[in-house]
């Protein structure tokens, strides 16, 4: 007997070409890969309260990737940001960032989210194993805690341990030389600025033992009127102050504190204040408060570092915030890494970017590196100084020594018992 | 908490002064704009949950005046006469098309308006924040009153403030317009039968009401930073303000608005952590107690 076959296509091939669809489906970056443009896709806020500063990673981006561009791409081939607004939420950063990678076939993803947004962004990447550029987020446990480690994401922000670590020491000196043994804090009251304010405090403790808070102030984030929480400072009469407010809170802060004469009563530490977000905008900036640099052109005083910041404001009409460096840094990271695996594959990009030392206007030395163990940014340009009323703002920044925040970082990291 | 802080500062002169007029500070600047808000409810029936954003609109107006002339007088005038018109303009196109429809309507119509005047700003002054600065004038150290510190500028928002509650009080209960007004609130068929244009109050009403908030505003506009959306907490507390106080009572209004600025004030040193929940606390107990608010039969 002879088994006739119909014409057509068989239950087999039927289902074969099932499954390669599905594959396909499930993995369109792969079927994509051969395009001649790579697709990045790119996440960020770009309406809200917070909208400037992602507005200002998208042009820290494409102040770089018009340069990468113009010197032939990413391995020869042209990139193609999709850039979508998520609206500062994180279920849809995560939303959007899925649809950039199965819908608009992005082959590699910057993250310009918040923290909230990068965490939600980071579990898109697991599942996904897309390659994942964190540009954002400073919240120490997004690169440190090895149960959120995965090959494919990296972060080229900078990290919240390390700027307590430099402003702790920078605070503690002051503190001894000036006697400032009364100490108040002022920090919104979420996430990042609890834990920024902790953290910051133990640091200032451990090179300062002496130092006492003696008052505490937790105000809403986004709360127009600090009145009572600067008569509460007022009242408890402490010798300097710590705040992590930022933008348009501090602004209102300073404003409202300005006309107690606050300033004039303690030394004020405000790790936010150098971003021209908040130096731009404070109409009577007070000389002599102490800050963390954001993005300064003239931190690191180096000529590519004003040429960076020249550069933008001349594309964009003002100055860059501490994003746009921040994301400009992932894509001269991402170009020297195609130059070195010779590919725009995210496998290989992944391999050559885990220690990565690139030149930097950034960086502490003119360098920056993309650490391999936890694959995070180390080597930038961190410090703390005092502020004038006009530019440069910041005259004189004292640097954090890095050998010192890997030290102590390595420390912290075994307290959490990451390592 | 931390009690001994607030009774180590009830028994500090220096302390009581600072606290009360920082008190009052947050109280007064509430007061104007619960005070529009519980006015256009009297009279013209209507929760009008676009109501910050007279105040937002009242600091822009007020941040532009000064930066093209300088002078802080006009800005305040351009922030409360700008929103006098807006609000004028709002009533008679959209407003006066929903009165007596739903409650939902009517509040999905506010609500719309929350956001589309709040995309107008980021369209007109960008999204990034901004600041107007303090007129060089009250750049001057705070004066100190038994000990106690209290800013210049803060005293002369307080007092056009007063002067604000005092005009409205007295113009309401001893003018024509002000017996028309409160007439209109009560029976608007009769006003109406009598010859008296009542669409004119009512246009009129808003636009004292969004007025008041954008002069709210406008004085914020030194101390407070200006950023789409700034109206909607203010709008948040306006409403406990009104609750406490009373729909539709001016007296309540400044007293409620009094009362928050007080729990703020003293609160933050004896209950730090709960200062927030304090004001609903106390939100929470009147309207238990006495559900139409502290002043509530009274009628605007």
């Amino acid at each position: 007997m002879t088994r006739t076959r119909k014409p057509g296509i068989s239950r087999r091939s039927t289902l074969a070409l099932m499954g390669a669809g599905a594959v396909t489906f499930a993995t369109p970056w792969v079927a994509r890969a051969q395009a001649k443009t790579i697709k990045v896709g790119m996440p960020t806020i770009l309406s809200g309260r917070v909208a400037q500063l992602g507005t200002s990673s998208r042009n820290g981006v494409m102040l770089e990737v018009e340069k990468v561009n113009a010197a032939g791409g990413l391995a020869g081939r042209q990139i193609e940001m999709v850039i979508r607004d998520s609206k500062g939420q994180p279920q849809e950063a995560a939303r959007v960032a899925r649809e950039l990678v199965n819908t608009d076939g992005c082959e590699l993803l910057i993250d310009a989210e918040a923290s909230s947004g990068a965490f939600a962004v980071h579990e898109v990447a697991r599942d996904l194993g897309v390659l994942c550029i964190h540009t954002n987020s400073e919240t120490s446990s997004l690169t440190a805690d090895p149960k959120q480690h995965i090959p494919n994401a990296f972060r080229t922000a900078r990290q919240g341990v390390h700027d307590s670590i430099v402003g702790g020491s920078y605070a503690a000196a002051i503190a001894k030389a000036k006697g400032l043994k009364k100490w108040a804090t002022c920090s919104p009251d979420y996430a990042y600025g609890r834990d920024t304010t902790g953290e910051y405090v133990t640091y200032l403790k451990r090179f300062a033992p002496d130092v006492e808070i003696i008052s505490e102030s937790w105000p809403k984030l986004f709360q127009p009127d600090y009145t009572e929480v600067v008569t509460k400072i007022l009242q408890a009469k402490p010798q300097a102050l710590y705040s992590c407010l930022w933008g348009g809170d501090l602004t209102s802060y300073i404003d409202q504190a300005n006309i107690y004469a606050l300033f004039t009563q303690m030394e004020v530490f405000a790790v936010n204040m150098a971003d021209y977000t908040a130096l731009t905008v404070v109409k009577n900036l007070p000389k002599g408060i102490h800050s963390g640099n954001r993005y300064i052109k003239t931190y690191p005083a180096t000529a590519e570092n004003a040429a960076w910041g020249d550069a933008y404001k001349a594309k964009y009409g003002e100055y860059p915030t501490n994003w746009s460096w921040e994301n400009a840094t992932a894509i001269m990271l991402l170009a020297e890494a195609s130059k070195k695996a010779n590919s725009a594959d995210g496998k290989k990009l992944a391999e050559a970017l885990r220690g990565l030392k690139i030149k930097s206007p950034f960086g502490a030395d003119g360098t920056v590196t993309m650490r391999a163990e936890d694959q995070t940014l180390i080597g930038y340009a961190i410090g703390w100084g005092t502020t004038i009323p006009q530019e440069p703002y910041v005259p004189e920044v004292k640097p954090g020594d890095w050998k010192t925040i890997l030290e102590l970082e390595a420390e912290w990291k075994k307290s959490k018992g990451y390592t | 908490m931390d009690l001994d802080t607030l009774t180590g500062c009830l028994a500090s002169s220096a302390c009581l002064v600072t606290q009360t007029t920082s008190g009052f500070i947050i109280g007064m600047l509430l007061f104007l704009v619960a005070v529009g808000l519980t006015l256009i409810f009297g009279v013209l029936k209507v929760v009008n949950f676009s109501h910050g954003a007279f105040y937002m609109f009242g600091a822009y107006f007020a941040m532009t005046a000064y930066q093209l002339t300088g002078s802080f007088a006009l800005a305040m005038l351009c922030g409360a006469a700008g929103t006098a018109l807006l609000g004028l303009i709002f009533e008679r196109v959209f407003m006066s098309r929903v009165y007596g429809r739903d409650v939902l309507m009517q509040v999905l119509v506010c609500y719309a308006f929350v956001l589309i005047f709040d995309d107008v700003v980021r369209m007109i002054w960008g999204p990034e924040f901004k600041s107007m600065g303090m007129p060089a004038a009250f750049q001057i150290p705070p004066l100190f009153i038994a000990g106690g510190v209290v800013p210049p500028y803060y005293l002369l928002l307080i007092a056009v403030a007063l002067v604000a509650a005092i005009i409205l009080g007295l113009g309401l209960a001893r003018t024509r317009i002000g017996k028309v007004i409160r007439a209109a609130a009560h029976n608007p068929g009769m006003v109406s039968a009598l010859g008296i244009n009542t669409g004119l109050i009512y246009g009129g009403v808003f636009a004292l009401g969004g007025m008041l908030a954008g002069l709210a505003g406008a004085l914020a506009a030194p101390v407070r930073s200006l950023t789409p959306g700034m109206g909607f907490s203010v709008l948040i507390e306006s409403f406990i303000v009104t609750v406490i106080g009373g729909m539709g009572s001016i007296l309540g209004a400044l007293i409620g608005a009094l009362l928050i600025g007080m729990i703020r004030s003293f609160g933050s040193l004896g209950f730090p952590l709960f200062t927030e929940g304090l004001m609903y606390l106390f939100m929470v107990i009147v309207l238990v107690s006495r559900p139409t608010g502290l002043f509530g039969k009274e009628v605007a």
